[in-house]
């Protein structure tokens, strides 16, 4: 069956989800990926995990206002969140602001949002960056929206687990503070992550390739877990799934 | 008590310069059409608050001229991409930031719900937010119990906030359903003005359902009947974002020439229906 780059990545993320420790998926803004891979995790398993889109509607469970999720993370209410960045480095910081030598950025984004709290409070961060190049994944940040690692002095239940792109998947060791190649998307290279990644990573002996969409799973996709995404995204379920809202 | 004003050019003037203003979540009730008449108005040097986030509105009031600082978590335009003029006038540094994370916007209101100077909150530290927060404390765990060091965020009360609702009623009761953000901002602030696309006589507090979503009118200052006042952002159930009117601004916003424009078209020709 052919299918997507977007469904491929789907998948990707899908199979992350799957262990039992993964009781609450929570996912952020204009995250229809991420949001997909969860409500197909959820329909997978019958039910669990429970699966919270901040702008959804009966998926969105929040009733206590835009602090509620942060409240919940900073409990431990919330087992996984996605995070991506403008930038990216080797110790897993994120930027999400600019650009540039910051307050004068050279190109400015839209801004940090909840990234410098969640980043520390939910125990399973993964990364969600598509666009593989050294343009994203640099030596060093030019600004630190959430750090990827912390002192022993600062209370930090959370941080980053793995990171999903269009040529790999990456774990993260917080002990070494590196990146470890997992598993590279079929029909690309070691050489070529190395190649589009600007700092170093650990890259075991034997790299297996990720493993292909299973096909229950993107017929999932394209019938009833795609009308779920659609209630929040619409076009994407439309365009990238062929469901019609 | 509540003043009810005939139409939102009233309430646009109720906006001083200088003001600190707070304005919701681009999803939250956001009052476009008080927007657009307060930059019809003219003001100036607006301190705007995104609580925690926003988009088109800070965006054309940025653009407009009416900011000089803006405190903010991000200003998106979500699924249609940077917000253009926040973007150029950050990059020109025409205008301030004072960038945040959401918890900190929130807990900032918290702090002022309380009536407490300042609020502890987790997270934060090593990032460059807090590096560029001269306003931000770190301090080790002042109770002694080993939990390390910890962030305080000083209390923000804005002097203005402003709000669109499906529904008010004659006693300055506002229905916000479960968009409690907006409480918060309500409770936070000195002056709260509000647009609504329906004014009913019942009152709100009459029915247990709609009680539970509704703040009380001792929080609302003024309220102005405007009808559409958050096109072309959505109102939840009653009517759906203008998706291809929102991309049409990205676009035409992106030049400063385009974006004057579309000022001239969309906000200075215009008079927003009240009913």
């Amino acid at each position: 069956m052919t299918y997507s780059k977007d469904e491929f990545l789907i998948t990707a993320i899908a199979r992350l989800l799957e262990t039992d420790d993964v009781r609450h998926v929570a996912v952020g803004a204009a995250s229809p990926v991420p949001g997909a891979a969860a409500l197909l995790v959820r329909k997978l398993k019958g039910g669990t995990p429970r699966v919270s889109l901040i702008h959804g509607k009966a998926t969105n469970p929040f009733t206590d206002g835009g602090r509620e999720i942060f409240d919940a993370a900073g409990q431990g209410r919330i087992d996984v969140f996605f995070l991506g960045g403008v930038q990216i480095d080797g110790e897993a910081n994120l930027n999400l602001v600019g650009s540039g030598e910051y307050p004068k950025v050279d190109k400015r984004f839209p801004g940090s949002f909840g990234s410098a709290y969640m980043y520390f409070t939910v125990p399973r961060v993964i990364l969600f960056r598509p666009e593989h190049s050294r343009r994203v994944f640099v030596p060093k940040v030019d600004f630190i929206s959430a750090p990827g690692v912390s002192d022993p002095d600062v209370h930090r239940p959370g941080g980053p687990k793995f990171m999903v792109t269009e040529l790999c998947i990456m774990a993260f060791d917080t002990e070494c503070r590196r990146f470890r190649l997992q598993s590279v998307t079929p029909g690309r290279t070691v050489e070529e992550v190395l190649d589009n990644t600007g700092f170093e990573i650990d890259v075991p002996e034997n790299v297996p390739e990720t493993p292909v969409p299973e096909e229950d799973r993107l017929a999932l996709l394209r019938s009833s877990v795609g009308v779920e995404i659609g209630d929040t995204y619409p076009a994407f379920a439309r365009d990238v799934l062929g469901v019609a809202a | 008590m509540t003043t009810y004003l005939d139409h939102i050019d009233d309430l646009a003037s109720e906006v001083p310069d200088g003001a600190l203003l707070a304005l919701p979540p681009e999803y939250s009730f956001v009052p476009m059409a008080l927007v657009r008449a307060i930059i019809r108005r003219g003001v100036k040097d607006l301190h705007v608050l995104t609580v925690p986030i926003n988009g088109l509105a800070a965006d054309m009031l940025i653009g407009a001229g009416c900011v000089r600082k803006i405190e903010c978590a991000a200003v998106s335009l979500g699924e249609a991409g940077l917000a253009p003029r926040f973007s150029a006038a950050v990059e020109a540094e025409t205008v301030e930031v004072l960038d945040s994370t959401c918890p900190a916007v929130h807990t900032a209101l918290q702090a002022t719900e309380k009536g407490v100077p300042f609020m502890p909150l987790g997270g934060l530290i090593g990032s460059d937010i807090l590096n560029n927060r001269d306003d931000w404390k770190v301090v080790d765990d002042p109770l002694e119990q080993g939990n390390g060091r910890i962030v305080l965020i000083p209390a923000i009360q804005p002097d203005v906030a402003i709000i669109h609702s499906p529904l008010a009623d004659r006693d300055g009761n506002v229905w916000i359903g479960r968009r409690r953000e907006l409480a918060t901002i309500a409770h936070a602030s000195k002056t709260l003005l509000v647009t609504a696309e329906r004014i009913q006589d019942e009152s709100l507090l009459e029915s247990e359902a709609t009680a539970a979503g509704t703040l009380p009118g001792f929080y609302v200052s003024a309220v102005a009947p405007a009808v559409h006042g958050a096109k072309p952002l959505g109102l939840v159930e009653v009517y759906p974002p203008d998706t291809d009117e929102i991309i049409s601004y990205a676009r035409e916003a992106r030049t400063e020439e385009g974006f004057q424009a579309y000022l001239q078209q969309n906000v200075f020709t215009v008079r927003e229906a009240a009913e």
